[in-house]
């Protein structure tokens, strides 16, 4: 039977993880390798490193701690920030991540997701999105978060935007659920259930987590195959290893 | 001991020659058919589609020097698929080295494809290249052709339905899911290729 992945992202700045609250004043956490291993020995399922100075930064991935991730760590991961380009993306792949992930590019111009597949397959290609529910009751998208000064909301809604990346080629999306995100309230799961009925591939949560039901709530209710979280592996809050034996307690798949 | 990966392009190569130097062995990568000859092990790595990779091999003009290697042979993902005799994917000939077309996933609200993710191997017949292995053991996965069952399997996993994640005929193998991504159980399947 196929799990439900544990994912703690990395935000990475200049070659460190970093943390911050609701996308402001982040302080430094520790190396990237170290961190990614230890995340692998409580047995993450998979790591999500967010670059999230490249893309306001108009730059794309160092993949120097790219290559220093892939030579150590023996478990899936995806990188992402700021690849604007096929060419960007290969060198992070052939650095060695095995998926790459594109947000604030895509909406700048959603060509890019169709040229991504084309060029390494659909399994490759993952679409992040950014979603906040305005005043008009409707989620839309946001571009350009890792910098609250150049966060840009956008007219195009978030539902709208994940049934077209799915046309355009992305083999996953990490719904990004802006309002819940840091708080540690739980995933916004009324999104992300409107989400899942439009989602024919993998659907990952992101934003909110606090608990170890969160998690289960996300899964067992919300139907998503993964779930990405940072404040509350980083702060320890919860330990993976706890967290998946309340999980398979609870009827969720997980790898133990 | 030498090991080759053979350079069909697949973004996963560099993933797979970091995992044979985990275990110590310094594997490179080469187009070279000489070398390839030459070598005690071939490894196919590849991720992307099937025509490419094939056309790949066809510009290399690798294809008739794959199908005639006698030494241990292991294609992964869609290396492995390559080993086939055909892949839905474009309608594209394959190797034809295991007996086998490859099939896409259907999707459908109960079924995500690509199918991805960690999912059990379970096994279906003892192979040296399954040692150590245990039925239920995880494996991490990315793709959305697979290859039936047949007398070539050697270990399966679910996914609405048993498909082919261990194959082997003769000296050619294939693993459908990734063991430079597995964790541990991914390197004793490399280990135990590695001593066959």
């Amino acid at each position: 039977m196929l799990s439900r992945r544990i994912i703690p992202c990395l935000d990475v700045r200049d070659g460190q993880v970093v943390k911050g609250v609701r996308f402001r004043d982040h302080v430094v956490m520790g190396e990237i390798v170290d961190l990614a291993l230890r995340y692998r020995d409580e047995g993450a399922d998979e790591l999500v490193f967010y670059d999230i100075t490249a893309s306001p930064q108009g730059r794309s991935v160092d993949r120097g701690w790219v290559e220093r991730v892939a030579r150590v760590l023996d478990i899936p991961f995806c990188v992402a920030g700021g690849i604007r380009s096929v060419d960007e993306a290969r060198a992070v792949l052939h650095a060695g991540a095995d998926k790459i992930s594109v947000n604030s590019p895509a909406l700048a111009r959603p060509e890019l997701i169709d040229e991504l597949s084309a060029a390494f397959g659909v399994q490759c290609v993952v679409v992040g999105v950014d979603s906040l529910r305005d005043t008009d009751g409707e989620w839309h998208v946001r571009q350009y978060t890792g910098d609250p000064d150049k966060t840009q909301a956008l007219a195009r809604g978030t539902m709208d935007w994940i049934i077209e990346v799915q046309q355009r080629g992305a083999g996953e999306i990490v719904l990004n659920c802006m309002g819940s995100d840091g708080v540690r309230s739980g995933y916004d799961m009324e999104q992300l259930s409107v989400a899942r009925a439009i989602c024919n591939v993998p659907l990952i949560a992101s934003g909110g987590a606090g608990t170890m039901a969160h998690f289960r709530d996300a899964f067992a209710d919300a139907d998503v195959d993964g779930a990405l979280a940072a404040s509350v592996f980083h702060a320890g809050a919860i330990a993976i290893p706890d967290l998946k034996r309340y999980l398979r307690e609870q009827g969720v798949a997980v790898r133990l | 001991m030498t090991v080759v990966l053979v350079d069909a392009g697949g973004t996963n190569i560099g993933s797979v020659r970091y995992a044979l130097q985990r275990l110590g062995v310094d594997a490179s990568l080469t187009a070279d058919p000489a070398v390839i000859r030459a070598a005690d092990k071939v490894i196919l790595p590849g991720v992307g589609a099937a025509a490419p990779g094939m056309a790949r091999l066809q510009a290399l003009n690798l294809v008739e020097l794959m199908r005639g290697l006698t030494q241990p042979v292991l294609g992964v993902c869609l290396g492995m698929q390559l080993l086939c005799e055909h892949s839905e994917e474009s309608d594209t000939p394959c190797l034809g080295l295991i007996p086998a077309v490859v099939r896409r996933f259907v999707d459908s609200p109960e079924l995500r494809v690509p199918h991805m993710g960690w999912n059990q191997l379970m096994r279906k017949q003892p192979h040296p290249l399954l040692a150590a292995l245990d039925d239920g053991d995880w494996a991490y996965f990315v793709h959305s052709y697979a290859v039936p069952v047949g007398g070539y399997t050697l270990a399966t996993a679910d996914y609405a339905g048993e498909f082919s994640a261990v194959v082997a005929r003769g000296n050619f193998h294939g693993m459908q899911f990734h063991p430079e991504r597995s964790a541990a159980v991914g390197a004793t399947l490399l280990r135990n290729f590695l001593a066959l």
